[in-house]
């Protein structure tokens, strides 16, 4: 512990030195920005500046691209809560419950929530990277493919059986997504499927324009031809922080987004996608009110936004301590480091002390930076609903077009965001929810690479998924979840979630049913 | 009775039907070893059974008939202008693309005055091409003359 106190003092050294600090405090000025604007992701953004970074020294340099990493983690949720428009992936979990508190004149202590929830979770899980990456990295290594696939699908079951609705209609949308997932070039064999001749569609359709066109343009399509604009209730100065009872009701969400985030993230995937979907469902679950959910639940931001942030700080366990980099932004940030003649992997700490200790110290001071930097811009962010809406949507569609464009400079991708709108917008005539679509689409591609992959390794033999400890206690919880949901068959009618507090009530996302 | 749950349900099933016959052009490999239409056909399967249940228990959902549509020629309009953007964007540029979806929203849509179309277009259309193409760096289509 000692040794761990003063490495860490090594390391404020280096990140409290004027020149990095200064890298710390641009890099998370720039991933906020590029939170905040829809469809500038942080792969992109990191992508955009990786150039940039190549004269620096090496510590400079993955200060700086960390500092947009989580940057743009917090800035995120700006437009989720806002607009419901996810700038990503991660932040469709917080559209749900975040723009239905915009609607109910409470964007300001929703955006402070998701800021000093990301905060706790980000400054927590630095803590935790410190104490526990090389144990977490090694577990993280048992997995294999017959694992992954028992997780993504216990996910998925999990995402159903917590869902407020009905578990068949979830079960169907997940489906529905994790068949559009399918579109593309099959990763085993070459195969096209479901082209229909159109080259861009080879990679599959992106998670952007899915999640944009489902969340974002729907929710245009159904509010902006009201014949009475969608009332959004303009926040007084003094509504702008959390009343007590919502501090209350956050700090749970906050822990266990913390601690969800973080171990869902050191696994490699779409880690700090997955960690929002599943700390949604959670906190829906554990709650005495889920039927709040949906129409303004302030643990359905807290947990989220926490996780996805905690889930950052995760996914550079493996990288640091392995030199396995657990998704593309971490990849990129790998790149960054070799680039500079530096080799992450176990013997980082003892041969690069500075820059590993450094690079922690910074995420500590990075988190602070973030949290000065977002709090006195949360009035700024909430003065953006006093725009009419018949001028605001106007510019949210233009951003939308513009954030889909700009992921792969394909006019493609516009034309499946438009298609998703519609999609989104009849689904939600019919009271269907969409989150677990976004899911699937995530989900596909891996789920189908690790069960394939799965019976090759075991030449055909399905036993391979009951025969690995991990694998199979996960599917075992599915197993149980997915009996769980049976039971009403077998009752005949008897709402067994109803007593269990998840009654398939009336609730629903959207301000069209509330 | 014509109700929601069935409308929808009847629609996710006749659309796995759709994906059924679409993945008999590819191969289906084996239990043992699956092809690439394995996994489609599986999932296929299972929102054909989701969408059936849906449909034959949702008898007690609300009418379809009761659905109000009263937004939906705004929505077109919209999904309308969406889909102009997409067709124009590279061929016009995106200010010129803007500057028209900003246009036929704001002006024909919305009906509001000449000078307030005209401010937001050129304020939307030039402001966020500058922000993003020459701020932030992202490529973005120039239309004709560079414009």
């Amino acid at each position: 512990m000692l040794d761990t106190l003063q490495n860490l003092y090594l390391g404020f050294t280096v990140a409290l030195a004027p020149n990095v600090f200064l890298y710390a405090v641009v890099g998370c000025v720039i991933g906020t920005l590029v939170g905040v604007l829809p469809g500038v992701g942080p792969l992109a953004g990191i992508s955009l500046l990786l150039p940039a970074s190549f004269g620096m020294d090496a510590t400079s340099a993955i200060v700086l691209l960390a500092g947009i990493y989580y940057g743009a983690m917090y800035g995120g949720s700006t437009t989720s809560i806002l607009m419901r428009i996810p700038g990503e992936a991660a932040s469709v979990m917080t559209c749900i419950d975040g723009y239905a508190m915009t609607r109910n004149g409470r964007a300001g202590p929703a955006l402070a929530i998701a800021a000093v929830g990301s905060y706790i979770a980000g400054t927590v899980s630095v803590v935790a990277l410190m104490l526990l990456a090389p144990p977490l990295a090694n577990f993280a290594l048992r997995f294999g493919p017959p694992e992954y696939c028992a997780l993504l699908l216990l996910g998925l079951l999990a995402l159903a059986y917590m869902s407020g609705g009905s578990i068949v209609k979830a079960l169907a949308m997940a489906a529905l997504g994790l068949l559009l997932g399918m579109i593309g070039i099959d990763p085993m064999t070459g195969f096209f499927r479901f082209a229909y001749g159109v080259v861009e569609l080879g990679d599959g359709i992106g998670v952007v324009p899915v999640a944009v066109g489902l969340f974002g343009l729907s929710e245009i399509l159904l509010t902006a031809g009201e014949e009475a604009p969608p009332e959004v209730k303009k926040p007084r100065l003094a509504d702008l922080l959390p009343s007590r009872q919502e501090w209350r009701d956050s700090v749970w969400p906050i822990g266990r987004g913390t601690v969800l985030g973080f171990l869902i993230g050191i696994v490699p995937g779409s880690a700090h996608i997955i960690s929002s979907f599943v700390s949604y469902a959670v906190e829906r679950r554990v709650s005495k009110h889920p039927e709040r959910f949906g129409h303004g639940a302030i643990e359905g931001v807290a947990g989220p936004e926490s996780a996805n942030n905690s889930a950052t700080s995760g996914a550079f366990v493996p990288m640091l301590a392995l030199g396995v980099p657990s998704g593309p932004i971490p990849a990129v940030m790998l790149a960054a480091l070799m680039v500079h003649g530096v080799s992450p992997g176990p013997l980082l700490i003892q041969q690069q002390p500075k820059l590993f200790w450094g690079f922690i110290a910074s995420m500590y001071v990075g988190n602070v930076v973030l949290l000065i930097l977002n709090l006195p811009l949360v009035g700024v962010f909430v003065n953006i609903l006093r725009v009419p809406y018949h001028f605001l949507y106007p510019a949210i569609l233009i951003f939308c077009v513009l954030g889909v464009y700009a992921v792969n400079g394909s006019v493609v991708d516009v034309w499946i965001m438009i298609a998703m709108g519609a999609l989104g917008y009849i689904l939600r005539k019919l009271d269907f929810e969409t989150a677990p679509i976004v899911l699937g689409v995530v989900l596909a591609p891996m789920l189908e690479m690790s069960f394939r992959q799965s019976l090759a390794m075991s030449s055909g033999n399905y036993t391979i998924f009951f025969s690995r400890p991990i694998a199979a206690s996960m599917l075992a919880a599915g197993a149980c979840l997915l009996l769980l949901s049976l039971l009403p068959l077998l009752r005949r009618g008897a709402d067994w979630r109803g007593a269990l507090g998840l009654a398939a009530s009336d609730e629903k996302e959207g301000p069209h049913e509330t | 009775m014509a109700t929601k749950d069935r409308i929808a349900g009847a629609a996710l099933a006749l659309f796995a039907l759709f994906v059924l016959e679409e993945s008999r052009k590819l191969p289906l490999g084996s239990l043992r070893e699956p092809g690439p239409s394995f996994v489609p056909v599986l999932l296929a399967a299972l929102l054909l059974i989701f969408g059936t249940c849906i449909a034959a228990s949702g008898g007690q959902s609300e009418g379809f008939r009761s659905l109000r549509w009263r937004e939906l020629p705004h929505a077109v309009a919209i999904l309308g202008a969406c889909g102009f953007s997409a067709w124009a964007l590279e061929r016009l540029g995106y200010r010129i693309t803007v500057l028209i979806v900003v246009f036929l929203l704001v002006k024909l849509v919305e009906k509001k005055s000449w000078l307030a179309t005209t401010l937001v277009a050129l304020a939307l259309s030039f402001g966020s091409f500058y922000l993003f193409y020459t701020l932030l760096r992202v490529p973005l289509p120039l239309g004709p003359w560079g414009i």
